[in-house]
């Protein structure tokens, strides 16, 4: 017998979730159009003066993406504890906190990563300079990285909860507040034509401290969940 | 008789259980209950409604940490040894863990991918095995009793020597329940060892289960 090595079960677990994401289109449009109509909203009641749109563009991306990212957190874990796919993932012998780790990257990869390649258009509606689109991409690529890692702490932690979603909105967003700073910053000194290299390098370690620090911690309270 | 797929029989000789107390509330679920359960031997767990049947098996899978006492394998507590220790044994559990939305191969190629290699023609002879041969749609389409068969067939699937089988016969026809006993019998006469929760006794030939009744 030829026992699965780590990074093959890490990619079959992110095949997997990938495959059930693509049979439910719906729930992975939801964030994303969330997103497209909350910024678009904006124009709309602000009214069409691009030095006012500008001033709150990079608030507005941050604050809708830090929402729209809440959308699909709640079900990260949901599913797989409800129909007992999450036990054997806790007895297939393979490190959990790789297997988290791999959950969260597919989480990226169908909510965080349509909205970052969606963002530099809903920016361009917020007036966003075209100079400041790379940063608009690489802020909110970094950002909801950032989100899902975090997101699956709190996910994990309300799995067994009725209205559990409440609770993950309370434990989710004070943990992002720093990178909604960060991100939201670098947003903003890019519009300016300001540098945005400190903000974004911060956001850069926040997601490297996030992708080291709560895999063990999701897979802890997943343990506690199953229990 | 032959085992469906190899047995990984080196490093198992059997587990033992020590005085395992459990407790949800202010009730006591497990009261010191121990075991021992070689290679070749079937447990039976029998007992009323909210005995501790599945808690018990809970526990010896380590989805349960006991308030009191421990499960041994090769000697040491499973607990410290807890990857190691998953892939010597497979776990049938209430739920049967499959994923709605995928076919039932592409639910046993995931499941079984975690733990080893697995080949196509193994999937398809798995599914043969249970009966699900040309079944291959998604697993929330089958009937209850199909989707146990589907479970069923992971367990084959993992080679593990020891099967821990949480009511095995749930939602079976005849036919599915004389299927399971035939892969129980098979494994046994393996080498491999079973502990199963079941109101009834499973019907073995050659094999007498030994029987732990909890309270």
């Amino acid at each position: 017998m030829h026992a699965t090595g780590l990074i093959a079960a890490m990619r079959l677990t992110i095949h997997r979730d990938l495959l059930i994401a693509f049979r439910h289109w719906g729930q992975v449009a939801q964030p994303l159009i969330f997103f497209v109509m909350v910024t678009t909203l904006f124009p709309l009641a602000l009214g069409p003066d691009l030095a006012t749109l500008r001033g709150i563009a990079a608030g507005t991306l941050w604050v809708a993406a830090l929402l729209a990212s809440l959308l699909g957190l709640e079900l990260l874990f949901r599913a797989d504890h409800a129909d007992g796919t999450l036990e054997q993932m806790l007895l297939s012998g393979q490190p959990l906190a790789m297997l988290v780790l791999a959950k969260a990257v597919a989480h990226w990869l169908v909510s965080g990563m349509p909205l970052v390649l969606l963002s530099p258009v809903v920016a361009a509606s917020l007036a966003v300079p075209r100079a400041a689109h790379n940063t608009v991409l690489l802020s909110l690529g970094l950002g909801t990285a950032i989100l899902s890692s975090l997101g699956a702490i709190g996910s994990a932690l309300t799995l067994g909860l009725r209205r559990g979603s409440l609770l993950l909105g309370l434990l989710v967003l004070p943990l992002a507040m720093p990178a909604l700073i960060f991100g939201a910053r670098a947003i903003d000194l890019s519009i300016h034509g300001d540098s945005p290299r400190g903000p974004l390098l911060l956001l850069a370690a926040m997601l490297a401290l996030a992708l080291t620090l709560t895999p063990p911690a999701v897979a802890a309270a997943l343990r506690i969940s199953a229990e | 008789m032959r085992p469906i797929f190899p047995l990984q029989l080196s490093n198992f000789s059997g587990i033992s259980a020590e005085a395992i107390e459990f407790w949800r509330g202010e009730r006591r679920v497990l009261a010191g209950v121990s075991f021992e359960l070689a290679r070749g031997e079937c447990l039976h767990v029998l007992g009323p409604n909210g005995s501790g049947k599945t808690t018990l098996l809970r526990v010896v899978a380590g989805l349960l940490e006991p308030e009191q006492g421990s499960v041994h394998w090769g000697g040491r507590p499973t607990r410290e040894q807890r990857d190691a220790w998953c892939a010597a044994f497979s776990y049938l559990a209430h739920s049967d863990g499959l994923k709605p939305e995928l076919t039932a191969r592409e639910n046993l190629a995931f499941e079984i991918g975690l733990r080893r290699r697995v080949q196509d023609a193994e999937l398809d002879e798995a599914l043969a095995r249970v009966g699900l041969a040309g079944r291959d749609q998604a697993a929330g389409t089958l009937s209850a009793g199909q989707r146990r068969r589907l479970a069923l067939a992971r367990v084959v699937l993992a080679e593990a020597p020891l099967w821990i089988l949480d009511e095995p016969y749930t939602n079976l026809d005849t036919a599915g329940a004389s299927l399971v006993s035939d892969v129980i019998t098979r494994h046994l006469d393996a080498g491999g060892a079973a502990l199963i929760a079941a109101h009834q006794p499973p019907a073995i030939p050659n094999h007498v289960p030994r029987q732990l009744v909890l309270a």
